[in-house]
């Protein structure tokens, strides 16, 4: 049973739509990521959950409880939605203490005050800021600080928890640290995520689905697999993971072919429902590339750089750029030189 | 290559010496005579006689009313320039860009022409405001008396509570919103976000500038001259300025004018070490990258009524004075009803073309405006580019002498020229323009200082060593790329002290001889010498000079900051 629910929500800033007619269901205790480039509208559509936004069509409610309805002219303040929510810059308040932090939410709520030491605790020992509760803020590191921030959202034990690029302040190692801490966190509480970033690697680890959009519409939401390995557009398989296209036209006979001579081999073949499209695109990863001398395609190395566990080339074929990455311990060839190339995983996409 | 180390090292001492030598001699001999005259006597340290002159009746009062004076101005300006700061900030207020640019008007306008005009409305008998309501209504009593501890208070707020609210205003808008938005998101209304978030963040910033305000009120001379001394009521520069005038530099005079003057130093001192204290401790990173904009409170039924509150407010601080100093300067005879009849230009056109006295004044402010602002500039940003970027031993000394200039308040330096610069050492200025000129350099340093050091900060030490790397000498370094650089800092030194020194009183007010009034001089005496429509005209003249020069200035800033 779907548990945060989002109809139609439309956003619109002057002349521009921020989100267009959105829906979503994210099931309760699910994580759900919302993935796209800056200004994809993830950012407002998770303030439009918060409440920091209202919207101008469409409905959200969470349960039983409706939030925000532009139809019935209803709008619920952030201060009443009880989520919990992280923020890019940390916001701990700097004149409080790591403890007085995580307690006013508590206290905001008018909790007997035994009730707010033992939920700030609990929210501290959590984690793992029950030694440093006395201290400073201002005196942790970026992880200490978002950690802080982390408590003060689990103190009312939400059922919903918002995220907003909580990890994208840190260092790169520390990210990946925290990204399993959260996820201890939801399994220990079971609270839902929606985790809002640009980073597709850290969607991938922590989501059970993730949403990619583009300019305020969704393109595709699916499982980290899926969104992965059957991509419903260009757009999602360039955003997710390294990519390769090459532009392909089709000869006299309606065969594609990259140079416009010689027909690509019967393996490459475009699926059935664009089989008519004057102009294709054939795409690839890098690393689902193998060098083989009956491979499909024939390729000049124009660059090869060692990076440490894999090998990069790029090839050159027909002018048109292609990357490949293989481990250090396959034999491949040099610069100058010409071989052929077998796409393990070939997609397809219609136009340029 | 030891010669070419040679030459650098003396070029980089000859600026740090003369750098040394400007602010020893425009500002430490001064204040070092200063504290000479007041702690020493018949060749050694003697407090006792100190002791004796800050318990006379008179001296102890006015160092009293200082403090009064000042804790109920900077109280009053606290509450009313963080009030308008949050309204023009965190709430929707109508016209909120309009009201933020009227809040700051109070800053370019000098208070003791304020004053003057507030006397003219609410003096007691001959206020035009006091007596409408007696003659209308028929009271006994004015409704209220401007030459009053309250009314001193009240003007000065009005003139002084900008330095909070730019300060307030800053800190809101820099603050990272979503310190905020998680407040509200655990549950917080935005009252309890007011008070428990939004207040206690950007107190360091109240209080830096209460305290600002705390220093200028308690060394400030105009508002206390025209509405105290009529009642009796001194502060310490007032009663400084009184006793060196009425018995021209007797020895008592002296005595009693450097030990007052001790004491103004010491607690500028003090304050603005607390000032540093207080940013220093509180100064929190609160501003971060990525942000909405922050919540805006509704104010819903109170929009409007509190937005008539703001018009009625600058309508009775700033336009009403600004509006009764130009139509007094009109008028034929002060006392004389607002009437077509009994206005004309005739005083304007006499202050401007015919009397001798105020058309020097004009001359001399604007001379000596021009000559200070120019020397002080380049002064400033010599001194400020050995502070900022020079890394020469002996630096320490100069930082030190840096700070002088932002805690020695105008009349301190008044006095301390007068000590320096009257034939005791060998050069006599007094009585000229000279000495005036040298009070006003003491006196702007900080402001150059501030300025051009603000600029060279900005200024990355790559791009020196850039140019030195293209093989440019330091000088051409300096004329090339440091120069261009910092001429926005220049400028802005130049106007920061060309405009305000238009309407400098209490430096001039002590060192003025007949000749060498100045504007504010000139405003001051014709109104103590009963010219009030004359001086009402020359006000309105130095308002007129000023708003030009201040909307020439905002216009030139605005291109700059855009191109």
């Amino acid at each position: 049973m779907s548990y945060v629910r989002l109809t139609n929500v439309t956003k619109q800033f002057g002349q521009v739509t921020a989100v267009n007619k959105l829906n979503l269901s994210i099931e309760k205790g699910e994580c759900f990521s919302m993935l796209g480039p800056s200004g994809c509208g993830k950012t407002t559509t998770l303030r439009m959950v918060a409440g920091f936004e209202d919207l101008d069509e469409g409905e959200i409610s969470v349960g039983e409880r409706l939030l925000s309805s532009s139809a019935k002219n209803f709008y619920l303040p952030p201060e009443k939605r009880d989520f919990g929510m992280v923020f890019q810059a940390f916001a701990v308040w700097p004149h409080l203490s790591v403890y007085e932090n995580v307690a006013f939410p508590l206290r905001i709520r008018k909790f007997p005050a035994s009730e707010v030491a033992s939920r700030a605790r609990e929210a501290l020992q959590a984690t793992n800021l029950l030694n440093v509760a006395q201290s400073s803020p201002e005196n942790l590191s970026g992880g200490g600080k978002q950690r802080v921030a982390l408590a003060r959202a689990l103190a009312i034990n939400p059922d919903v928890m918002l995220l907003d690029e909580p990890l994208s302040s840190l260092d790169p190692h520390l990210r990946e640290e925290m990204r399993f801490e959260i996820k201890d966190l939801q399994r220990r509480y079971g609270f839902s995520i929606i985790y809002v970033t640009h980073d597709q690697s850290e969607a991938m680890a922590l989501s059970d689905r993730i949403l990619v959009m583009k300019l305020g519409v969704v393109q595709q939401i699916d499982s980290p697999l899926n969104v992965y390995n059957k991509p419903a557009n260009k757009f999602v398989f360039s955003f997710i993971g390294l990519h390769n296209f090459l532009t392909a036209g089709r000869l006299s006979d309606g065969r594609p072919s990259l140079d416009g001579k010689t027909p690509l081999p019967a393996t490459l073949t475009p699926p059935e429902q664009i089989k008519d499209d004057p102009t294709l695109t054939l795409a690839s990863r890098p690393s689902e590339i193998d060098f083989n001398t009956r491979g499909h395609i024939a390729a000049t190395v124009t660059r090869k750089s060692f990076l440490g566990e894999i090998v990069d080339y790029q090839f050159s074929v027909h002018g048109q750029d292609l990357r490949v990455q293989k481990s250090r311990h396959t034999p491949g060839p040099e610069v100058g030189e010409t071989c052929g190339l077998l796409l393990l995983k070939p997609y397809w996409f219609s136009g340029d | 290559m030891s010669a070419s180390r040679k030459s650098g090292f003396g070029a980089a001492h000859f600026i740090l010496g003369l750098s040394i030598a400007i602010l020893v001699i425009v500002v430490a001999v001064p204040v070092l005579l200063i504290f000479l005259n007041a702690f020493w006597a018949n060749g050694k340290f003697n407090l006792t006689d100190v002791v004796a002159v800050l318990s006379e009746q008179e001296t102890y009062q006015a160092l009293l009313n200082s403090v009064f004076i000042a804790s109920g101005t900077t109280i009053g300006s606290t509450i009313v320039g963080t009030f308008f700061a949050w309204l023009v900030t965190r709430t929707d207020l109508p016209f909120k860009k309009f009201m933020r640019g009227m809040f700051l008007v109070p800053f370019m306008l000098p208070s003791f022409i304020g004053a003057l005009a507030w006397k003219m409305l609410l003096s007691p008998r001959a206020g035009y405001i006091n007596r409408f309501f007696m003659d209308t209504f028929g009271l006994e009593e004015p409704v209220f008396n401007i030459y009053s501890y309250l009314g001193i208070m009240a003007v000065e707020v009005m003139y002084l509570f900008p330095f909070v609210f730019i300060q307030v205003c800053g800190a809101l808008e820099r603050m990272d919103p979503t310190l905020e938005e998680s407040a509200r998101i655990s549950g917080a209304g935005l009252f309890t976000i007011t008070r428990k978030i939004t207040i206690p963040l950007v107190l360091p910033s109240i209080l830096s500038g209460s305290l600002l305000i705390m220093l200028y009120s308690m060394a400030h001379f105009g508002t206390v001259a025209v509405l105290g001394i009529e009642n009796g009521i001194y502060n310490i520069p007032t009663l400084i300025y009184e006793r060196i005038h009425e018995s021209a530099g007797s020895f008592a005079s002296i005595r009693t004018g450097t030990v007052l003057a001790s004491v103004l130093v010491v607690s500028a001192a003090f304050i603005i070490w607390l000032q540093g204290k207080v940013l220093g401790r509180g100064r929190y990173q609160i501003i971060a990258g990525k942000s909405f904009r922050p919540v805006e409170l509704k104010l819903r039924a109170l929009r409007w009524p509190l937005l008539i509150f703001c018009l009625a407010y600058i309508g009775f601080t700033i336009v009403l004075p600004t509006v009764v100093i130009f139509l007094v300067g009109g008028l034929k005879t002060y006392g004389l009803p607002f009437t077509p009849e009994n206005l004309s230009l005739d005083n304007y056109k006499f202050i401007l073309f015919e009397y001798q006295i105020t058309k020097d004044a004009i001359f001399n402010s604007v001379t000596l405006g021009l000559s200070a602002a120019f020397i002080t500039m380049f002064a400033g940003v010599m001194i400020s580019y050995v502070i900022v970027k020079m890394k020469v031993r002996g630096k320490g000394i100069l930082e030190f002498l840096g700070m002088l200039p932002f805690s020695v308040p105008g009349s301190v330096i008044a006095l301390g020229v007068i000590l320096a610069w009257s034939g005791k050492y060998g050069v006599n200025l007094y009585n000229t323009v000279w000495i005036i000129l040298v009070a006003y350099i003491a006196r702007y340093m900080a402001f150059s200082l501030k300025a051009n050091s603000a600029a060279l900060e900005q200024v990355h030490d790559s791009l020196m060593e850039a140019a030195r790397a293209c093989g440019a000498t330091m000088w051409q370094t300096l004329r090339d790329i440091v120069l261009p650089l910092v001429r926005p800092g220049m400028l802005a030194a130049f106007f920061l002290i060309f405009l305000p020194s238009l309407r400098e009183l209490t430096v001039s007010i002590m060192l003025y001889a007949p000749t060498t009034r100045t504007v504010g001089v000139a405003i001051y005496t014709l109104n103590e010498d009963g010219e009030t429509v004359v001086s009402a005209a020359l006000a309105g003249v130095a308002l007129v000079l000023i708003i030009t020069g201040q909307t020439v200035i905002n216009r030139v800033s605005a291109r700059y900051q855009r191109g």
